[in-house]
């Protein structure tokens, strides 16, 4: 070791700069006060699940259809749900119940990942402290459903992207009603047609329930 | 004699009959700010120093391996972020590795390369606050620590933006990767690697000459080649004793046998060389993460993963080089979607079982700066 310290005075010159330059470079000072003043998060931050619903009403614009996918993913088993019946014991696709233990989710995102209606996102809402530990921190149904401009209010990005899926897949989905009603008609109408006379042989399925029709 | 005998204060008695009068037994830990967690160590002290040494864990034991025996495969994702919890995205990477040998699932080259960033991402946190920590342990309170986690903080905004949280990060899936990159990551990612290595050169001109560091650092905690690999030491640690054994190198697993970098290698296995070999190391992975990101392809970050993941019997060993060494995990299919069995085989428990033969002889500030150099989170150790 030498008597000099050169080590020590190269460090103290460091410790130094860093010091007078937190004064007045943000990248040497970057914390924030925080209660007073909160950084800003990101929208791609997760912390809890919540339900998603469409138009004014949110049980009735629930996407949620109660298939429990989420419930069987979920790895700390925290998601509990019911399915929901009418009054003649009928079951509805919604939950009834839809309940999810926030002292045992683990913010995994495993749901999101699984629930194949865009029903179930990640919020980023924080300051989430309670008074009540066990019922305070089970979220229920109505406290869980929130609109989907509260999405694009949080992520702007992915709420979009999930809008576009979803008109994509009704597209698709009426694209096909429509083409299974266009062949029901068109096979109805065929019934109705009287074989042509153009074709050499008709199919001979056709030729039996003919005269069966007619008596 | 007085009747009243007065008890020992608590945390340490003596035991005259079996050790000798001048043998003092202390319990250090399991809540003692140098133990990195709750971690005991049962001393044997004549005066200052060690004559014996119990490693006591299993406080933080949290039945890991028996949770994921009892779920599917893809639900033990998020519980692998809380091994090492400081290094999640290693963790994901490993039991990903493992599974896809299991069944064999081919990984796009996006998905290799946003795997290589975003590990060597985590290399660097690991080390930065690795080293804070041993600085702290020799008596720098605060100050390199501070330095070190105001970095570590910005990778960590990077890993926010990127998979949603800041550690428990459950990014990596069998297969490929949960998301692709967000608008304007990468430009982000580019800033800070091009950033690091001058916050590296003002942190070795702190510590790396420092007469303290080198006092206190130097000559302790030998461990030499051949214990080392008698050990099965594994990551820094053994390279600090002077071993080439890098599985980055070794296995080339993902695409590592790309990229241009280099083992740092120490000569002594001292305390001092396992800190500078760490150090040398977060250069090297600056290398890795510039080639990554010049080189990084379009395409699919996921590759044909089936929906339901049911391999067929059989086994599987897959590791990575983490942070702190070797990590791997074994696993046992039945046919059945949920593993028969599901081992970790994780660095930092190897690594301290040589804590024993590395603190006798030394003195009890050198069993606590010895425990610092060999990189422990209990959350590994017990599982």
């Amino acid at each position: 070791m030498s008597l000099l310290a050169k080590g020590i005075l190269k460090g103290m010159a460091v410790t130094a700069k860093n010091f007078f330059q937190s004064y007045y470079r943000k990248e040497r000072l970057p914390t924030v006060q925080y209660p007073e003043e909160k950084s800003t998060i990101t929208p791609f931050t997760r912390n809890f699940p919540f339900l998603l619903y469409d138009g004014d009403d949110a049980v009735d614009g629930m996407r949620c259809t109660a298939c429990t996918l989420c419930e069987r993913a979920c790895p700390p088993q925290c998601i509990y749900i019911i399915k929901d019946k009418d009054e003649k014991g009928k079951p509805i696709l919604r939950p009834r119940i839809f309940d999810i233990d926030t002292s045992v989710c683990m913010s995994c995102q495993l749901c999101v990942e699984v629930c194949p209606y865009e029903a179930i996102r990640m919020d980023s809402a924080f300051e989430l402290s309670n008074e009540n530990r066990f019922e305070g921190l089970l979220i229920n149904r109505g406290d869980l459903l929130k609109s989907n401009d509260y999405y694009h209010a949080l992520n702007p990005v992915e709420a979009r992207e999930t809008d576009d899926r979803i008109a994509a897949k009704n597209a698709l989905a009426e694209a096909k009603k429509k083409a299974r009603q266009k062949k029901t008609r068109l096979a109805a109408a065929k019934a109705k047609r009287p074989p042509s006379r153009l074709k050499k042989s008709p199919p001979a399925r056709e030729k039996p329930p003919q005269p069966e029709k007619s008596e | 004699m007085s009747p009243v005998q007065t008890m020992p204060p608590r945390g340490y008695h003596l035991s005259k009959d079996e050790l000798g009068a001048d043998i003092l037994e202390v319990a250090m830990g399991p809540h003692h700010p140098s133990t990195h967690g709750v971690f005991r160590m049962d001393l044997k002290l004549d005066g200052e120093t060690v004559v014996d040494l119990k490693p006591v864990f299993g406080y933080l034991h949290r039945n890991h391996e028996k949770i994921a025996e009892d779920i599917s495969y893809p639900m033990s994702m998020p519980f692998t972020d809380r091994l090492d919890y400081l290094c999640g995205m290693t963790n994901n990477w490993a039991y990903a590795l493992s599974a896809e040998k299991l069944i064999e699932i081919e990984v796009p080259e996006r998905a290799e390369y946003l795997r290589v960033i975003v590990g060597e991402l985590t290399r660097l946190v690991n080390h930065c606050l690795l080293i804070g920590f041993f600085i702290n342990d020799l008596g720098a309170l605060g100050t390199p620590l501070l330095y070190a986690l105001r970095e570590r903080e910005k990778i960590l905004d990077l890993f926010e933006v990127l998979s949603g949280a800041r550690m428990m990060v459950n990014y990596i899936r069998f297969g490929g990767v949960r998301c692709d990159l967000p608008e304007g990551w990468l430009g982000e990612c580019q800033r800070i690697v091009d950033a690091f290595p001058a916050f590296l050169d003002e942190y070795e001109t702190l510590l790396t000459e420092n007469e303290i560091i080198i006092a206190r650092a130097q000559n302790v905690g030998v461990v030499t080649r051949e214990e080392a690999i008698d050990f099965s030491l594994t990551g820094p640690m053994l390279r600090a004793s002077g071993v080439n054994y890098d599985i980055r190198k070794v296995d080339r697993y993902g695409i590592y046998d790309r990229f241009d970098f280099k083992i740092p290698i120490g000569g002594h296995g001292d305390c001092y060389d396992r800190f500078m070999v760490r150090m040398l190391e977060m250069r090297e992975s600056v290398k890795i993460l510039k080639q990554a990101i010049r080189d990084l392809p379009d395409g699919n970050i996921m590759g044909k993963a089936p929906k339901i993941f049911r391999p067929a019997p059989g086994e599987a060993y897959g590791r990575i080089e983490a942070p702190k060494g070797e990590l791997g995990f074994y696993l046992i299919s039945d046919g059945t979607p949920i593993p028969y069995r599901f081992k970790v085989r994780p660095p930092s428990f190897v690594n301290l079982t040589a804590l024993r033969h590395m603190c006798l002889g030394h003195k009890v500030a050198d069993a606590v700066i010895i425990l610092g150099s060999i990189d422990i989170v209990l959350g590994e150790v017990d599982r």
